[in-house]
């Protein structure tokens, strides 16, 4: 297997008093989907912020692809190819999903001082966006707008943002809450497809989801690493049976 | 977003050539009235950029429509006219430099704080226009002659005539709303108003939204230099008072009572704004009360606010777009 794409090493995120994160190091590798698994609270979330410039880093670093990303803003660390879908749902709820979604590709091509022309002519940026639309299975919702929308759409939504700014690396917060099994199941099919020149971080709850489309798999317990390695790795690791409390794990089914 | 329904253009077309044709038929107190409007109105629009765009709410604008003033007088010969080609692209330059410093640091600072800040730098270019020799102290300076308008040997416009300068007036109006109009529809446009929406996720997406306030920032307090500048030749002086922070809330007012984020509610809110205040005003309408006109005006805009919550100019659109 190649170098990482994405390296994070002993990233700590401290709030106050509270370490959300302690000396969490996680590898992405393209053509991987790395799912990060843990109860409520246990730091994924933080974990994803931190990765995506929302919130600094108490220490740690992040290496990817020549750069230093701990403690880069997050528009710097977006444009260098990092992409993210929030798990509380974060898009812009007055605009339609069209033209959520080509916000999001315009960030790829900004063209600051064209002022004379309509942000809405742009064929470049429109195709991308369509395609975005299309691929998270939005194409029918194309001209709703966003806050009448059902909040699995709205799901969809963050997804297809997080496709239009064209990311090598992606990083899923949570993506299947609240969709409903149709769109799930499609979602789950678009990120195995996306596997192939993408790097994934996936955080899932849903363990079905999970060993899907998983190369690699975390366990995080209390802002800490418990266990890493593949699905079958984890799923025989002793430390991972004894802290979910007998074997309802090892039969796949995770819901804390 | 942002788009010109068919009844909206032809009202649009109809004020503009009404106003065109003003000057033949109104006296001149009207035709200075109305220049004055117009000139209150490209100043709103400025503010509207920050305000209904950017989400960015100034209570600090009349700094930049108040330097813009005292750059005019101050380049201008005591008892000669002034250059026009080098006196308007100086005081929109000192706004728009005033704005990229401030901007640097206002820009730092949301909601409450940005209005408290904003409120400081004007106060503190009023203080040192108060109370300094500069500007001629709280007399301030007067502008006898309006600086002239040459093309070579050829003075191309006479803006000692009031009907002229009206005229330039009602061009820089259209000139400005045709501008920002164009400017809110380019991927400019579209981001402010995403950050004016979601500033977080525009930031996660890839978008340097402190690049593109402060852009929106420099390019607000431009235009209001270019209202300063024009109210400081229409009213042929300049003294603290236009930069004083009543000046800021009135031109916000305007805004507010128009309607925000449409460009045309704040040329609606500007001629409501002024012209409810000289009806107010007026002892024939309102005898004793209009000396306090405030009063009313402040009941005039508390009930746009709980009633009309997107301004005058939200009655229109609602009839106008069905
Ligand atoms: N911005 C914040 N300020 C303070 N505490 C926070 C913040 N974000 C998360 N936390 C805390 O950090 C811990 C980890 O939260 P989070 O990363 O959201 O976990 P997860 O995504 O695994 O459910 C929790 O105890 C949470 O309350
Ligand atoms: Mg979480």
């Amino acid at each position: 297997m190649s170098a990482p794409i994405l390296k994070a090493e002993k990233l700590t995120k401290r709030f106050g008093g509270l370490a959300a994160v302690t000396d969490v190091s996680v590898d992405l590798y393209i053509g991987q989907v790395h799912a990060v698994i843990g109860t409520n609270g246990a730091g994924k979330s933080t974990l994803t912020n931190m990765l995506s410039g929302d919130l600094p880093p108490t220490s740690g670093s992040i290496h990817y692809d020549g750069h230093e990303l701990a403690g880069m803003a997050s528009h710097k660390i977006s444009r260098l190819g990092i992409g993210r879908s929030y798990q509380k749902t974060n898009i812009f709820l007055p605009f339609t999903v069209f033209e959520n979604v080509r916000l999001a590709a315009q960030s790829r091509h900004p063209r600051f001082w064209q002022v004379w022309r309509s942000a809405t002519a742009f064929a470049d940026i429109n195709a991308s966006a369509e395609r975005a639309i299309v691929a998270a299975g939005l194409a029918a919702k194309r001209d709703t707008v966003a806050a009448n929308m059902s909040h699995g759409e709205q799901r969809q939504l963050e997804i297809a943002m997080c496709l239009a700014t064209d990311p090598k690396v992606l990083l899923l917060d949570e993506p299947l809450a609240g969709m409903g099994p149709a769109e799930s199941e499609r979602i789950v099919e678009l990120i195995g497809q996306l596997k192939d020149g993408h790097a994934i971080m996936l955080i899932e709850h849903d363990m079905d989801a999970v060993f899907a489309v998983a190369d690699r798999l975390t366990v995080m317990v209390n802002g800490a690493v418990l266990e890493t390695g593949t699905p079958e790795e984890v799923r025989a690791s002793p430390m991972v049976q004894q802290a979910y409390l007998g074997d309802s794990f090892a039969t796949g089914d995770l819901h804390v | 977003m942002n788009k010109t329904s068919p009844t909206l253009l032809a009202v649009m077309v109809i004020v503009v050539a009404a106003l065109a044709a003003f000057p033949f038929v109104g006296e001149k107190f009207y035709v200075q009235l109305v220049s004055k409007v117009m000139i209150m109105a490209i100043f709103a629009m400025s503010l509207d950029l920050l305000v209904g765009f950017a989400g960015l709410v100034s209570l600090g604008h009349a700094a930049f429509f108040g330097l813009a003033g005292y750059v005019a007088a101050l380049m201008s010969p005591q008892y000669e006219a002034g250059n026009f080609w080098t006196t308007l692209p100086a005081a929109m330059a000192a706004c728009a430099a005033f704005a990229l410093i401030t901007g640097f640091l206002v820009l730092r600072t949301s909601g409450i704080y940005f209005i408290m800040v904003t409120l400081a730098f004007a106060q503190m270019l009023f203080f040192i226009f108060h109370d300094t020799a500069l500007g001629g102290g709280s007399d301030g300076i007067y502008i006898y002659v309006k600086p002239e308008m040459m093309l070579g040997d050829i003075k191309l416009l006479d803006l000692e005539n009031f009907n002229v300068f009206y005229w330039l007036v009602l061009g820089c109006l259209v000139a400005v709303y045709l501008l920002l109009r164009q400017l809110l529809r380019s991927n400019f446009g579209h981001a402010l108003i995403g950050i004016k929406t979601n500033d977080h996720r525009m930031r996660a997406l890839g978008f340097p939204t402190f690049r593109y306030k402060l852009a929106a920032y420099v390019m607000s307090g431009a235009l209001a230099g270019l209202a300063g500048y024009l109210a400081a030749l229409q009213f042929g002086f300049v003294n603290p008072e236009i930069l004083s922070w009543h000046t800021s809330g009135n031109v916000l007012m305007m805004v507010i009572l128009g309607g925000m984020g449409t460009l045309h509610g704040a040329v609606v809110g500007a001629f409501s704004f002024i012209l409810l205040q000289e009806v107010l005003s007026n002892q024939a309408f309102f005898g004793s009360v209009a000396k306090h006109w405030q009063l009313t005006m402040g009941l005039f805009i508390i009930a746009v606010a709980l009633f009309l919550p997107k301004g005058l100019a939200g009655l229109f659109s609602r009839r106008g777009e069905k």
